[in-house]
């Protein structure tokens, strides 16, 4: 353990929002050549934190000391010239711009005559790549790169800042595995160079690789820190963030499942009509009624692709046969998939699954509004008890229906978009990454649900990447590697060891 | 949440009262049922044109060929009914009664419409270069099918469209007054309207809860082409003449009166009645300034001022969203 001085320091910091309190009385010390682990649940007040320590909200009550000195950032960039750096959850770049342009992106090096000077700028940008062992050239365009490689640019970005302090926040949460050693890799690297890392995580497992330090947040305080992390256990770390002691490993009851619903075969999603390119390749499967089917795969596996194959998103590049009890469909639209009894719960709830802006009755009826039709008029008793009925089944924490659903949290805006498919009484539920950021307490919640609607003779599918997730709440695990299906677990058999071999080959 | 949206909605309401109060403290001409009714007629055609407006932007889109639409449907109609259809080659001639004409004439318009939807939903071409295209390609056949020429002296009874009273209030008001409640009706009470805001605030989840996103798009550029035809028979029937260049610029007041009215240019939020507002704050304050005897000139740079004006309000009083 280091006995040095913190080179950040936060003290008795609050923060508060139109009346709510987001911080209250947080301390914080940041060590250099650390991993300074920060967990907390969804609306713990990290995020917040992030943000006063690099400048995006300047008003606050509480000091910053940076070097024991005190500071306060008016803008990000004035915290940028102090040497701190924050990698968002979204990563922050432009597509259309090329690394070097990214890197540089408001402090352009020009020459004498005031022009870019491109040559020094590619030429710094390629050392800066070349320690992050990451070989491209520094002309390509942003867009091109996948998203962990776009993450090393925003490191490469943070490092030519010379940042003493780099906020990551969330940092996995959009790259796969494989991609995570990577960075994982290259935090050990840059904190031997004396650099202080912040890091914010929702994924206890991968923390343990990492931290030197943890500092729990709850309700916007802070509830303790562990500066010896040899010994501490994930059900610590749980406590912490939620306060008492939970089962976070949800427990399977095994549920006799019926008939076959659901029968693919031959499932191909082509890349591009003209060559043997696919998304998804020949992919078979079935699910029968309340089976619960985990289809497990990193990331450009083609999970998701597979999902909008079923569902109509691309007919015109998918070819096999999809049977639903035991009758050949045609699926060529997503009208056509939601009058087959298919329902798909996308993988990004606010992008793909809900109208933030309307109340929760009209996010319910969406996908079927012809039940609440009354004389070719849309019907706001028949709406209201719609969204009433499945705000009570499926316990949705909200005061009324005529709620807008952006104020929902996470888990509350995940069940909205369920409700909404249950309302189309589908056969088949389909499940893309069900908990992506949600916090502990509302992922066992969705949990139960899942295997709710399995008990009432639902086939249900998730697909996911998060293997401890796939293998408790599976009674089949399919496992998904470029493109194909080959590999079949029954849950009984299945181990993480042999999932994940089988998802990397 | 209610208590802001009725305050955001009662703030155009009390702008206008304003408006009206000072307008009248100014001219003594303002405040007359003469002058009210003279409003009420000049802003019919820009309401009817608008009410099509906020449905194809609560749609996330535009459109900007509304002008050369109503005089290209105006000018066939009034062609028509003046002039009949000629085929030489078969010996035919077809002529039009008044129903007929008004009939083809609005036709011509959602067909303009459907072309504008098909273009942007088929060919995938944004909203805003489909009808910029088509803001010269109608406008242009106005002036293939008239010469460049005023198609006038019509039937005496189209004028009564224009120019006539019915129970005291004259035609074009009734006209407006029913497209409005009509709109007012599909956008909270149909599935159109609720799939026309669902679109516009997230297409993609739209899409993915099986909304027919294509129809619902040529619907609405359909629907506004047909309002602008509308529109264009009462400019038509009130001046009992097509001009080749009526409704020039008419697509800029009609997405003033929108944007004042406080619906979202990006979609998805907006009102049928908020654009009425919108639309009375422009007319009211067109007719003020002319009867103020201000120049045309500082007409167009108030007009300016006051869209800045309420759309910075508008934000404001949204801050938190």
């Amino acid at each position: 353990m280091t006995t040095e001085q913190p080179i950040l320091t936060a003290q008795n910091i609050t923060k508060k929002f139109a009346g709510t309190v987001a911080l209250n009385q947080v301390n914080l010390e940041v060590y250099k050549g650390e991993v300074n682990v920060i967990v907390g649940e969804n609306g713990a007040g990290k995020s917040t934190l992030m943000k006063i320590l690099s400048g995006v909200y300047n008003t606050y009550e509480g000091k910053l000391f940076l070097d024991g000195e005190e500071v306060s950032f008016k803008t990000p960039r004035e915290a940028n010239d102090k040497g701190i750096a924050i990698i968002h959850q979204e990563l922050n770049l432009i597509p259309y711009l090329s690394i070097t342009e990214n890197i540089f992106l408001g402090r352009e090096l020009v020459n004498k005559f005031g022009f870019l000077d491109y040559e020094t700028m590619h030429a710094q940008s390629r050392e800066w790549l070349k320690k992050l062992d990451f070989n491209i050239d520094p002309k390509t365009k942003v867009g091109k790169l996948r998203i962990g490689e776009q993450q090393l640019i925003e490191i490469a970005k943070a490092l030519s800042l010379n940042a003493r302090v780099i906020i990551m926040d969330e940092p996995t949460s959009a790259i796969s595995d494989s991609e995570v050693e990577i960075l994982f890799r290259i935090i050990e690297d840059i904190k031997k160079k004396g650099v202080a890392i912040l890091y914010i995580s929702h994924k206890l497992d991968e923390l343990f690789k990492i931290a030197d330090r943890f500092i729990a947040l709850r309700d916007g305080q802070m509830v303790g820190k562990i500066e010896d992390v040899s010994h501490v256990k994930k059900e610590d770390l749980i406590r912490f963030m939620v306060g008492r002691d939970i089962k976070n490993t949800f427990q399977r009851t095994k549920i006799p499942y019926g008939e076959e619903i659901l029968r693919i075969e031959d499932l191909s999603f082509y890349k591009n009509p003209n060559t043997e390119d696919y998304w998804v390749q020949n992919v078979s499967l079935s699910v029968r009624k309340g089976e619960i089917l985990g289809i497990f795969g990193l990331m450009g596996a083609g999970r998701t692709e597979l999902f909008e194959a079923i569902f109509g998103l691309h007919p015109n590049r998918v070819t096999g046969k999809i049977y639903i009890e035991g009758k050949e469909v045609k699926i060529n639209s997503v009208c056509d998939a939601i009058k087959a009894g298919l329902g798909l719960v996308p993988e990004n709830r606010k992008k793909d699954g809900l109208v933030l802006q309307m109340n929760i009755a009209k996010n319910i009826s969406m996908a079927d509004t012809e039940q609440v039709v009354k004389s070719s008029f849309l019907n706001n008793v028949l709406e209201c008890k719609l969204a009433k009925y499945y705000i009570n089944k499926i316990n949705i924490k909200t005061t009324s229906e005529k709620n807008i659903t952006k104020n929902l949290s996470g888990g509350n805006q995940q069940k909205v978009v369920i409700g909404k498919w249950l309302a189309t009484c589908p056969k088949v539920l389909f499940l893309d990454e069900p908990t992506r950021g949600i916090d502990v307490n509302a992922k066992n919640e969705i949990y139960h649900l899942i295997e709710q609607l399995a008990k009432e003779g639902l086939a249900v599918v998730v697909v996911s990447s998060e293997l401890p997730e796939i293998m408790t709440i599976s009674d089949r695990i399919l496992v998904m590697s470029q493109s194909k299906i080959d590999t079949e677990f029954k849950s009984a058999e299945a181990n993480e060891d042999a999932i994940m071999t089988a998802a990397i080959k | 949440m209610k208590m802001k949206e009725k305050l955001a909605q009662f703030k155009s309401i009390i702008a206008l009262l304003l408006l009206c109060i000072i307008l009248s403290i100014m001219s003594d001409k303002f405040l007359t049922v003469d002058n009210a009714w003279n409003v009420m007629r000049q802003i019919s055609v820009n309401i009817c044109i608008s009410v099509g407006m906020t449905l194809v932007i609560l749609s996330g889109g535009i459109d900007l060929s509304v002008g050369s639409i109503l005089a290209l449907s105006s000018a066939i109609a009034a062609g028509l009914l003046k002039y009949g259809v000629e085929f030489q080659s078969m010996n035919l001639f077809i002529g039009f009664t008044l129903l007929g004409a008004v009939v083809t004439g609005t036709t011509v318009g959602s067909g303009l419409g459907v072309f504008n939807g098909f273009m942007i939903t088929k060919f995938k071409v944004p909203p805003f270069v489909a009808t910029l295209a088509m803001l010269t390609i109608a406008r242009g056949l106005t002036m293939l099918w008239t010469g460049g020429y005023p198609i006038t002296g019509l039937n005496p009874s189209f004028a009564f469209l224009g120019t006539g009273w019915f129970l005291g209030i004259p035609m074009p008001v009734w006209i407006s007054a029913v497209i409005v409640g009509i709109a007012i009706i599909i956008t909270n009470y149909t599935q159109l309207g609720r799939y026309i805001y669902a679109i516009g605030s997230n297409e993609s989840a739209a899409r993915l809860s099986g909304i027919k996103i294509k129809n619902v798009k040529v619907w609405v550029y359909t629907i506004v082409g047909a309002l602008s035809a509308i529109g264009g028979l009462i400019v038509t029937a009130r001046l009992d003449s097509a001009q080749p260049n009526a409704g020039l610029s008419y697509e800029l007041d009609s997405i003033a009166a929108v944007v004042i009215g406080g619906t979202s240019l990006s979609g998805g939020r907006g009102t049928i009645l908020g654009t009425v507002q919108g639309a009375l704050i422009i007319g009211v304050l067109n007719n003020g300034l002319v009867l103020l005897n201000v120049s045309p000139f500082w007409q167009q740079v108030v007009k300016g001022m006051v869209i800045l004006v309420a759309v910075i309000l508008d934000k404001a009083s949204r801050k938190d969203d």
